[in-house]
């Protein structure tokens, strides 16, 4: 467990946190290489089945990270994209999966240090949760 | 239309206990348009139930598909025939009609459902809905400016309001407005108050369970 370096999935907005992505790697800013970036062109795109789907497919942790509040090219976006946080994290309490292996974060393009920060926070607290408990028993 | 609700996960994870093979079946009709039983809700379904089933390391198939309306006979047989002997129980997402529609249909075939049905509705906004119809089988909306006291009074009274009511509300519940109340500001609204003057109503109750039999659609025996 001590070596346990979890898969996360992280749905990035194509107008704010990839872009803050790319930013933290011009920068040369260190983040776990744990994350796996998945472009969305708004966060309002992502919906319930395609968190569940990183879930399922062996991700011990999914974050959506989408464009500061107020700030979405799309008007509502990551007001969406927030709710259906919320609404996959409650099913999730219902199959008894911790719900905090789901977070959503809002970000802007220029904050590549936040991005990187992002990474490691959500690193470190799905290291602390340990592997997902799908990927317990087929283990 | 049906507004319904997906039970709580323990409930069909409870119900689905015994089986391997499941076909969770949505429809295209009310249910899609509710966000409750459609091919998008049938698809979250069966990936929380094959999540759960490796939670506890146990063998799971799910099959996914969804009727076009799953009240209609015609609608459930291809879908269901299609995947004959490829499933144990069908795990319905559509309302208690769908579902008893499928029970008929296949009278050999255990049906399972994972939806309450609640009322027939209509939406407020997305993701907000009314109870709007009861289905008494003798509507009188166009005598009460398209406002159904039977369905919103919280007494179904028929010929005005009761006593109950303040500051246009209903003394069940302070969020509850009173329908008499709208009734009547509605047909003001519409210059049509004198409906309310109309002769007592006396409503022609339904027995349940409810028959509509249409001789000109029935099927001929050609002779």
């Amino acid at each position: 467990m001590d070596n346990f370096e979890p898969l996360i999935a992280v749905f990035s907005c194509h107008y704010c946190s990839y872009a803050a992505a790319d930013l933290a790697g011009s920068l040369r800013i260190q983040y776990p290489p744990n994350i796996r970036i998945i472009k969305v062109p708004c966060t309002g795109r992502v919906s319930v089945n395609h968190i569940l789907m990183a879930i399922e497919s062996g991700s011990d942790g999914v974050y959506v990270a989408g464009c500061l509040k107020g700030t979405c090219h799309f008007i509502r976006g990551n007001y969406k994209a927030e709710k259906r946080v919320q609404y996959v994290r409650d099913l999730l309490s219902e199959i008894n999966i911790e719900p905090e292996r789901v977070q959503m974060y809002f970000m802007s393009a220029a904050e590549g240090n936040k991005f990187a920060e992002v990474a490691r926070e959500m690193t470190e607290a799905v290291k602390k949760m340990g592997p997902s408990p799908l990927n317990k028993s087929s283990s | 239309m049906l507004i319904a609700e997906r039970k709580p996960m323990e409930e069909i994870l409870e119900m689905i206990e015994d089986f391997e093979r499941i076909l969770v079946l949505g429809c295209k009709g009310c249910v899609t348009v509710c966000c409750a039983g459609g091919p998008r809700e049938v698809k979250t379904l069966s990936t929380l139930i094959r999540m759960d089933r490796k939670q506890k390391g146990r063998k799971v198939i799910t099959l996914e598909d969804s009727t076009e309306l799953q009240c209609e006979p015609e609608s459930i047989k291809p879908v269901l025939e299609k995947m004959a002997n490829q499933y144990d129980v069908v795990l319905s997402m559509a309302c208690g009609a769908g579902v008893q529609a499928v029970a008929k249909l296949f009278p050999d075939q255990l049906v399972l459902p994972s939806l309450n049905t609640n009322f027939t509705g209509i939406a407020e906004e997305h993701g907000v809905w009314t109870e709007a119809c009861l289905a008494c089988g003798d509507c009188i909306l166009g005598r009460t400016a398209g406002i159904c006291p039977v369905t919103r009074c919280a007494k179904s009274l028929l010929n005005g309001p009761c006593g109950g009511a303040s500051e246009g509300k209903c003394e069940v519940s302070k969020d509850q407005p009173c329908a008499w109340q709208e009734i009547y500001h509605a047909l003001k609204r519409l210059n049509m108050l004198h409906y309310l003057k109309q002769k007592p109503q006396v409503k022609d109750w339904p027995v349940h369970p409810g028959r509509v039999v249409r001789e000109d659609l029935r099927e001929v025996e050609a002779t």
